[in-house]
């Protein structure tokens, strides 16, 4: 391993240490049995087969969304769509499980298929507006995911309602549809290989294609990839497109995993927590399982705490947003980079 | 279509757009003042989220909706401290410290709703307290303007004063002069001796005042509770307006105007048989048509000036 | 004995990435002088007054103002010691108006207001005393360049500045300006203040200043009263070489024309005519290089020819073909190269690997590819094989670019670009600022390439360079090609100096050799 590659390891290690302990600080503030919290915080999780699987199954959608954000994230994209890209993958998912009858094995692989075109569809729009007129794809895809919100509720609404349910949810998927889970007492479904091929063809696409090549260039220097002949505004598109067409079929893969019927009213959040784990993962595809895992696990703990202590589950928010800003923060343990990075020269020079 | 014209053309509409345009007016004068400095504030969101809450908590507690309004808008500049230390100092990415900060207000606020009310959704158990409307002298009196301008909850008035405040602060005091001389060319700052961190800095605060404000009006005028995410992109929209009404006061006025408009469109509405949720989408969608629209007509007349070079040359 | 106020005493100055712009330089300035520092780009010029201003900090001397020792840590130092520096860039703010710009820091204010009268009243008196006329209330953006620029000093003098760096002011002004800055320059100096104007145009230099000091590679070459030395003796010294480099070479045996550059003008944006109609050709197993002071034009005549920037006038032609519209891609694929003179914004991506840098203009290409993927052990032969021709220093490519030494650097650049086989290759500054080792292999490189039959556009600051390997010269001057000489060996430097510097014109016939598009069609 490269030293600069060690660095940014022991940096993350050191901003997760200083989050958690923020956390425990806070527990013991808050609460009247603050062992306790800490306990299931750190150790619920483990403490059951059942709770691991929890885990396991909140890692699917996030290795989709965090893999999309790191596609646009390396092209230099700020584009927050992938949660309105997930939403509406799912609602298209929804659509072909209740309206088609399909063979299994067929029926989910169509359904996903439609999840990701319309979740790439989706993208387009912010990918255009910016690659034609320089528009902010990072105001653009953000309203974008109210109205994908809305849009999808319509369709669920008017298209897909089940008026004999209690609640506002569709008709129930057909059962050909469904995703396989299985792993006996969790939910743990067979999206898990779905999301594992994905890593592998994002790490395929980035780093063994020319399209891959041409995007990672056009993020780190696009002057340089204009001289070199690359098309930066194609790169603009397809970057933002491909990482849409992600995250639509991570909603669509979650919802023929985890669910009967369409029954979100909000948005899950899964886009936004996408952006935590691609920058957890310094965006590189091989790495985003670890951190969807790390994530997965601290949520799962968050919730067991807050299911059997007083503290709330959304504790992890202040702890998470402490983690991006210090791993974001170039200046934050800089001066013994520097340090390593003059020995580092000096032994190559 | 008669039915919509009625809408749009009563008293009852005028008075609504003012109302809704307040949060994005406030927060949009907020992402002008630290984008005139250089600086993009994208956790606007988040703070007015985080400004809302504390104005109900401490409205709450002391009783009074003026005590809410002074923490809403330390809330505000402690959130905007945070972006600035960090970005400024540690040299984090200004946007995703802003991602980061908006992620925290979404979560931090149901936490410590939780603590305070033991409620995840809304701050129905807390006796917070709301803002006074005024009643215009003189001007309540006038037909047609007066049922729209007169009657407003104090921080609507606050917000249109603020476009005033904003434009003799930035054109006419020295700070101003400064801001906008490190927002368009820092090195011409730097020659004379100012720093450009300190006024960043200070520009960065005075957004999340702004935004203070704006959040503070969210949950004590235009309703009287705190819900989770109930800013619902505003702070967002108001980035928009911002870039639309060109980085000046009154272009920021008028564009938040139009989305309140939308907004105001969309509340309406709902009383049509329209499906709520186009009817909902309203605001966004006019949100990305005028970014749209604004980039296109700037790439645009970017380009007519190398046309016109090309003539010349 | 004149009164000295300034003496800088055995400056030098090392920058980080090694290039020494100072060596043991004395400097010294008469109270109530204009005095001319002159020399060519890289000379040392500006970084002597920078460190006279604060910018930069010496390793070794001492600054003297008024015989009493002073330590200038930044520019708000320099300012309170009252030296002022107008800047080649300008330090304003468009959007701001002229009497803003002045008070910026320092505005007068009354109840928490600015005094927009009182800073208008400011100026307008400053205006008056210096004879500097300005409209205080226009805003800068509307004002031509001439005007900023006073603006500019009007801002030094109002912080009290008695010593005025003026870093080559003339270099944007039209003649009618450089006229009525002069007679301005000569009324602040009546008024007692000293003034230290940089500077390469030596009519300039010898109209305005009482004395001048010349530069040449970081070192002090001479102090002259003006008056005393001609024109063609600071040339001489200028321009001079220290060490003659030889190049083992060839005499060339140039082929059909690979490129064409007819009729080309550019204004740029502030409305200033970069170009202007120029022509020549680049032909087969060529040098053809360009000399000429940074600033005449030769940025953005490459920029247009390698597609970096739209054209607006004229035609150009690669291989017969014409090039105006196309994109980046279209003309590398007609066989062209380009060495940027920006390395670390054009030239290499500097978080990105050596072996990534290398091939960022083919790894599309079918033979890199199978299928879907790239070909990572056909690139990673190719990568090694190039890291190793062109001896970059590096354990394994795979290390990021920007980890390595400018000269390292420049050699990956280089290693990509003269490895594609290129029928014609722009070479913009190919060895600024790197050792010497690194220098002559690519040298070696560039004649190699040439004798394999390649059509090479040389763009160097460095005389030493354009004479010794180009084949043929164009001098460039103002936007103008004012100098062709089909034969580089038979030109001295003393010659070219002059025409460099504006001194000298060819005819137009003499200047048309170089446009050789009639002599083989296209």
């Amino acid at each position: 391993m490269q030293k600069s590659t060690l660095f940014e390891f022991l940096r993350t290690v050191i901003a997760v240490l200083i989050a958690i302990i923020m956390a425990f600080i806070i527990i013991f503030f808050i609460s009247k049995q603050p062992i306790e919290a800490i306990n299931r915080f750190l150790f619920g999780p483990i403490s059951s087969f059942r709770h691991f699987g929890n885990v396991l199954e909140m890692v699917i959608p996030l290795i989709f969304t965090s893999l999309a954000v790191s596609v646009m994230f390396q092209a230099k994209q700020f584009n927050m769509g992938a949660e309105g890209s997930f939403f509406i993958g799912a609602v298209a998912a929804a659509a072909i499980g209740i309206k088609f009858k399909l063979p299994p094995v067929l029926h989910p692989l169509v359904a996903i298929a439609a999840g990701g075109i319309v979740g790439g569809a989706a993208n387009f729009i912010p990918a255009f507006l910016k690659a034609r007129w320089k528009a902010s794809e990072l105001v653009s895809s953000l309203m974008l995911n109210y109205i994908m919100f809305n849009l999808g509720i319509y369709f669920i609404n008017y298209y897909l309602r089940d008026p004999y349910a209690g609640a506002m949810v569709s008709y129930t998927v057909n059962p050909t549809a469904n995703l396989p889970q299985f792993v006996p007492r969790t939910r743990i479904h067979a999206g898990i290989f779905i999301a594992v091929l994905a890593v592998i063809v994002v790490y395929y696409f980035l780093y063994r294609t020319r399209w891959g090549f041409a995007l990672r260039m056009t993020g780190i220097n696009s002057k340089f990839a204009d001289y070199s002949g690359i098309n930066t505004n194609m790169v603009i598109l397809y970057s933002q497109i491909i990482g849409g067409m992600i995250a639509g079929i991570g909603g669509a893969t979650e919802l023929l995993g985890m669910y009967q019927r369409f029954q979100w009213q909000s948005l899950p959040g899964y886009g936004f927590d996408g952006i935590i784990v691609a920058i957890l993962a310094r965006n590189n595809p091989l790495l985003i399982p670890v951190a969807a895992v790390f994530l997965a696990y601290m949520r799962i703990g968050a919730d067991l705490m807050s299911r059997m202590t007083d503290v709330p589950s959304e504790m992890v928010s202040v702890i998470q947003a402490v983690m991006i800003m210090l791993i974001a923060a170039e200046a934050f343990l800089s001066y013994w980079r520097h340090k390593m990075v003059v020995r580092e020269a000096k032994i190559d020079g | 279509m008669d039915n919509l014209f009625n809408i749009i053309f009563s008293t009852n509409f005028g008075y609504a757009v003012l109302r809704v345009t307040t949060p994005i007016l406030f927060a949009a004068l907020a992402a002008l003042i630290s984008d005139r400095a250089g600086v993009i504030n994208i956790s606007l969101e988040g703070t007015m989220l985080a400004a809302a809450l504390t104005g109900v908590i401490f409205s709450a507690y002391t009783g009074s909706a003026w005590v809410g309004l002074l923490f809403a808008v330390i809330a505000g500049i402690f959130m905007s401290s945070i972006l600035a230390y960090f970005s400024l100092y540690l040299k984090t990415d200004i946007i995703l410290g802003g991602i980061a900060l908006n992620l925290m207000a979404s979560g931090g606020t149901v936490f410590v709703l939780y603590l305070v009310a033991h409620d995840k959704g809304i701050s129905a158990s807390l006796a917070s307290k709301v803002l006074p409307q005024i009643e215009l002298p003189l001007i309540s009196k006038i037909p047609v303007i007066g049922p729209v301008l007169s009657n407003h909850n104090v921080m609507t008035y606050f917000s249109l004063i603020a476009v005033i405040v904003v434009y003799y602060f930035l054109y006419r005091t020295p700070l101003g002069l400064r801001i906008r001389a490190v927002g368009e060319n820092p090195d011409a700052a730097d020659s004379v001796g100012i720093s450009v961190r300190q006024i960043q800095f200070v520009s960065l605060i005075a957004s999340g005042i702004l935004a203070g404000f704006g959040g503070a009006y969210m949950s004590m005028g235009y309703v009287s509770w705190f819900s989770r995410d109930m800013t619902a992109g505003r702070g967002f929209i108001a980035l928009a307006a911002e870039a639309m009404g060109m980085a000046t006061p009154i272009g920021t006025f008028l564009a938040s105007l139009l989305f309140g408009f939308a907004d105001a469109l969309s509340n309406s509405l709902q009383s049509l048989r329209i499906p709520a949720e186009f009817v909902q989408m309203i605001p966004y969608i006019t949100t990305i048509i005028g970014l749209a629209i604004y980039a296109s007509r700037r790439t645009q007349r970017a380009g007519a000036k190398t046309v016109r070079k090309e003539v010349k040359a | 004995m004149p009164d000295e106020i300034l003496k800088m005493q055995n400056i030098t100055k090392v920058y980080p990435n090694g290039i020494v712009a100072n060596k043991g330089v004395n400097f010294s300035v008469y109270a109530g002088e204009i005095h001319a520092l002159v020399g060519e780009n890289g000379a040392g010029k500006t970084t002597l007054m920078k460190i006279l201003f604060g910018l930069e900090h010496p390793e070794e001397g001492a600054i003297y103002l008024k015989g009493e020792k002073i330590i200038i840590s930044s520019p708000q130092v320099a300012i309170r010691h009252k030296i002022g520096m107008v800047h080649q860039h300008f330090m304003l703010v468009p959007s701001l108006t002229v009497a803003e710009n002045i008070v910026l820091g320092m505005e007068p204010s009354r109840r928490g207001f600015i005094d927009i009268e009182k800073a208008i009243e400011t100026t307008e008196k400053l205006s008056e005393k210096y004879n500097l006329k300005v409209d205080a209330r226009a805003k800068i953006a509307d004002l031509p360049v001439g005007q900023r620029q006073k603006v500019e000093i009007l801002k030094a003098l109002l912080r009290g500045a008695e010593i005025l760096i003026l870093d080559e002011p003339t270099a944007v002004l039209t003649p009618q300006e450089t006229t009525e800055l002069f007679s301005e320059l000569v009324h602040l100096k009546n008024k007692g203040h000293t003034i230290i104007f940089i500077s390469h145009k030596l009519k300039e230099i010898k109209e305005i200043s009482d004395r001048v000091t010349i530069m040449r590679h970081g070192k002090n070459m001479g102090v002259y009263r003006t008056q005393d030395v001609t024109e063609e003796e600071i040339s001489r010294l200028m321009v001079g070489r220290d060490v003659v480099l030889k190049v083992q070479k060839q005499k060339n045996k140039p082929g059909d024309a690979v490129l064409h550059v007819e009729n080309l003008s550019y204004t740029d944006d502030y409305g200033k005519n970069v170009l202007k109609n120029i022509s020549f050709s680049v032909r087969r197993g060529e040098i053809l290089g360009i000399a000429g002071v940074e600033g005449n034009g030769q940025r953005e005549l490459v920029e247009i020819v390698t597609g970096l920037r739209a054209c607006q006038e004229g035609k150009i032609y690669i291989s017969g073909k014409p090039v105006n519209n196309l994109s980046i891609k279209q003309i590398r694929e007609l066989g062209t190269s380009h060495i940027p003179e920006d390395r670390m914004t054009y030239g290499v991506a500097g978080p990105a690997s050596i072996g990534e840098n290398l091939i960022s203009d083919r790894f599309y290409k079918k033979e890199f590819n199978t299928g879907l993927f790239l070909n990572l052990k056909k690139l990673n032969e190719l990568t090694a094989r190039l890291a190793k021709e062109y001896t970059v220093k590096c354990s394994t490519p795979k290390l990021a670019v920007k980890m390595l030494s400018g000269g390292n650097i420049q050699k990956v650049v280089v290693a990509r670009e003269f490895s594609s086989n290129p029928k014609l290759l722009i070479a913009d500054q190919p060895t600024r600022g790197i050792d010497v080792g690194a220098t002559e292999f690519i040298h070696k490189k560039l004649i190699e390439l040439r004798d394999g039959g390649t059509a090479i556009l040389l763009v160097s600051a460095d005389l030493n360079e354009v004479m010794e390997i180009s084949d043929s010269i164009l001098v460039m001057y103002g936007g103008e090609v004012v100098a062709y000489f089909p034969d580089a060996s038979r030109i001295t430097e003393e010659e070219l100096g002059l025409y460099m510097l504006g001194v000298k014109r060819q005819s137009a016939e003499e200047i048309g050799g170089a446009f050789y598009a009639k002599k083989h069609a296209v």
